[in-house]
């Protein structure tokens, strides 16, 4: 197997002159969970907000992919629907090349901003319209943006974005059960591309897929990141392909995000103590044989969540602070980590490069 | 070693038909196999493959129009393939015990958990209500869920993903099963949580001498519980042998293009090796080899006749490239190393 020593592969760092692509400042996403209004009134149930997002920053440089992974229910793909405009944020601003997309007002200049980013979903069967032909779903974007005048430029670019995705131009006229998953999924990226955008936002865009046509699309959207200059950001849960695809990586855990760092320095060190039980946990078909650090206990309910750090109750070096007090997102030795242990040094921090310290035993 | 322990579960050439308008499709196709007491057997393989159908026969669940069309399937020496539904359903959950994906829809929402694991146990073995509930608590407490004795009467709902997939995998413990067919148990669930499931399934089998039967897509679950794989491709098997073998030293092109398309923590590649294509229809399974149109190490054998499992290496692998004719001549040339096209 082609173990890729790819020399030129060094990570693309924005400068810190270069103004990120996107940048999102202490986003904050609140959903009414509450029982119904009669409900409310009659049993004296107070209204119940669920806190999905709460206060993430982060920023992508043009050309990168920042991935954010988390269990579910740790707010990852509400992120992604914020930033794409399909939920509104309580508090916060994401900045789109330099514009705070709240502050636009104008119908035709948010349509205009809408082009440049476009969203991939992660179940291709329910993200495509069943009675459309592939050529209706692809060329969606460009006739609701209006961006070729004539029908059969329309047929000409559709051609152009299959035979771009590895499909075939003929497969334009059929309908999508008439396709595999992994093949459905290209139509998605197609269609996300009609567009000409410059930021993909992608939602577990593998994750309903085998593992062999996974490859062939975490391939794809490299080269296509290639060769149109496209910026990603990537939710999944699984580390292995965050690891693969990414520039940088943010680990989130109950609406924030607890460490981020650019890939090589997290997956070689890992800092926050979740960030080591969540890569302690992932099966891994070289370690066969071996057992793997258990990990204790369950995401908490986010209607009730921990007081101080959300990880205390499953974290083995949890202290009193950490229950009284929520640690903030600082930066330490080249990442952003929010524990108070490791700050103040008394979380063990391996800082040579090599196998990660494992947790201790939990007693 | 199997040669001595009698199988606790023979498969012989199982062959799984459904009839549609369209024709037959073979959707598993003379598929033999051994699960020996106490033994994890992973069997892998894309969606489509045929994996969860074999465990669906085995366990008698096979939906009309779908039906064993041949072989046969021995529990503990005796055939369970050709036995009347009622006697089925005795031999299912009494010493067949399964394990679905999704733990909500195997669990009935409108009855306690205890409730259900009571009625299980009564339905197998012979104890009253007190004992049954007494069983049921301390079968609750052996999955791991913490203060069983309240948990009992909570109702599915009550509970996480993880949490009732511990209830499904006490329900298939009832009555202490020799065999439990697992389709997807963690694939529902979270990363640490699997690893939870993974490390209860794997004690279970060794306290209990259960024998497992792991039906996933997920090689790295496989590579921590199992003993040995089966890969399968196309309703058939591909290769089969010790788990290390087939994971560090893949015979069959398919295989090994599997397991190269597998991206890794920190493996810093631009590229994941991939295998071209997908896998075929069941109503266009190619002539020859399944896998013939998308190997990268095809000859014309392949498309002509269909490979047995040829033993290779430490593994059976149904692979032209391990007759033995063709074994013969030292070091072959005439096939390029780098199986797979990056």
């Amino acid at each position: 197997m082609p173990e890729g020593a790819n020399p030129g592969a060094e990570p693309q760092k924005a400068g810190p002159a270069s103004v990120p692509l996107l940048e999102v400042r202490d986003l904050a996403k609140d959903f009414d969970v509450s029982r119904p209004w009669l409900n409310r009134v009659l049993e004296r149930a107070p209204r119940q907000l669920l806190r999905a997002v709460d206060g993430v920053s982060f920023g992508i440089a043009r050309g990168e992919t920042l991935s954010l992974v988390g269990e579910s229910g740790c707010g990852k793909s509400t992120v992604a629907r914020l930033i794409c405009g399909l939920y509104a944020p309580t508090h916060g601003s994401i900045r789109f090349a330099g514009v705070d997309l709240a502050s636009i007002t104008r119908r035709t200049d948010m349509l205009a901003m809408r082009r440049r980013f476009q969203m991939i979903f992660q179940d291709p069967y329910a993200s495509l319209n069943p009675r459309w032909r592939v050529e209706r779903i692809v060329a969606e974007p460009i006739r609701s943006h209006g961006l070729i005048p004539t029908e059969r430029g329309i047929r000409e670019a559709v051609a152009k974005l299959l035979s771009d995705v590895g499909l075939s131009p003929q497969d334009a006229e059929k309908y999508p059960h008439e396709f595999s998953g992994g093949q459905r999924q290209r139509i998605s990226i197609a269609r996300a591309l009609s567009s000409n955008p410059e930021f993909l936002v992608c939602d577990e865009p593998t994750s309903a897929l085998d593992v062999s046509v996974q490859a062939q699309i975490l391939n794809l959207m490299k080269d296509l990141q290639r060769e149109h200059g496209l910026t990603y950001l990537f939710i999944s849960h699984n580390l292995a392909v965050v690891s693969h695809i990414s520039t940088r990586v943010g680990v989130m855990y109950l609406g924030r995000i607890v460490e981020i760092a650019d890939t090589r320095t997290l997956f070689r060190r890992p800092l926050h103590p979740y960030t080591r039980m969540l890569e302690s946990a992932i099966p891994d078909i070289t370690m066969s044989g071996k057992a793997r650090t258990p990990v204790a206990g369950e995401v908490p309910n986010p209607l009730d969540p921990p007081s101080g750090c959300t990880f205390n109750p499953r974290c083995p070096y949890a202290r009193e602070k950490c229950r009284a007090e929520r640690p903030e997102l600082l930066p330490f030795d080249g990442a952003r980590v929010a524990c108070h242990g490791v700050h103040e040094g008394w979380v063990p921090v391996e800082v040579a490069r090599g196998e990660p310290p494992g947790l201790p035993a939990t007693p | 070693m199997t040669e001595k322990t009698p199988p606790l579960l023979e498969v012989r050439h199982l062959r799984v038909e459904f009839n549609t308008r369209r024709g037959t499709l073979v959707a598993v196709d003379d598929v033999s196999f051994d699960i020996a007491p106490g033994e994890v057997l992973g069997v892998v393989g894309e969606s489509g493959a045929g994996k969860s159908i074999t465990g669906t026969a085995i366990i008698g669940l096979l939906e009309p129009p779908g039906r064993i069309a041949a072989g046969e399937i021995l529990l503990e020496g005796e055939r369970i393939d050709n036995l009347k539904p009622e006697a089925m359903r005795k031999i299912r959950g009494r010493r067949i015990g399964a394990i679905f994906q999704d733990p909500l829809t195997s669990l009935n929402p409108l009855y306690t958990i205890g409730h259900q694991i009571v009625e299980t146990i009564q339905q197998h073995l012979p104890m009253n209500a007190a004992q049954a509930r007494k069983r049921a608590i301390e079968l609750l407490g052996e999955v791991g869920i913490p203060a069983p004795e309240r948990r009992i009467d909570h109702y599915p709902h009550q509970f996480s993903g993880g949490m009732r997939q511990r209830v499904v995998i006490a329900l298939a413990l009832c009555a202490n099963p020799r065999l439990i067919i697992a389709d997807e148990p963690t694939t529902a669930l979270d990363v640490s949580i699997q690893a939870q499931i993974i490390t209860l399934l794997k004690r279970l089998g060794r306290e209990h001498g259960t024998a497992v039967m792991l039906v996933t897509h997920d090689m790295g679950v496989i590579a921590e519980t199992a003993d040995r794989v089966a890969v399968m491709y196309a309703g058939r098997i591909v290769e089969i042998g010790p788990v290390q073998q087939v994971i560090h030293d893949p015979q069959h092109p398919y295989t090994a293009g599997l397991m190269g398309s597998i991206p890794a923590v920190g493996q810093e590649t631009e590229r994941l090796p991939q295998i071209e294509g997908s896998m075929p229809r069941l109503t266009a399974i190619p002539r020859g080899c399944p896998f013939n149109p998308r190997c990268p190490r095809v000859f014309d054998r392949c498309r002509s006749e269909r490979p047995d499992l040829l033993p290779a290496n430490k593994t059976l692998a149904a692979c032209w490239l391990h007759a033995p004719e063709r074994r013969a001549p030292a070091a072959g040339n005439d096939w390029s190393e780098g199986a797979v096209h990056a």
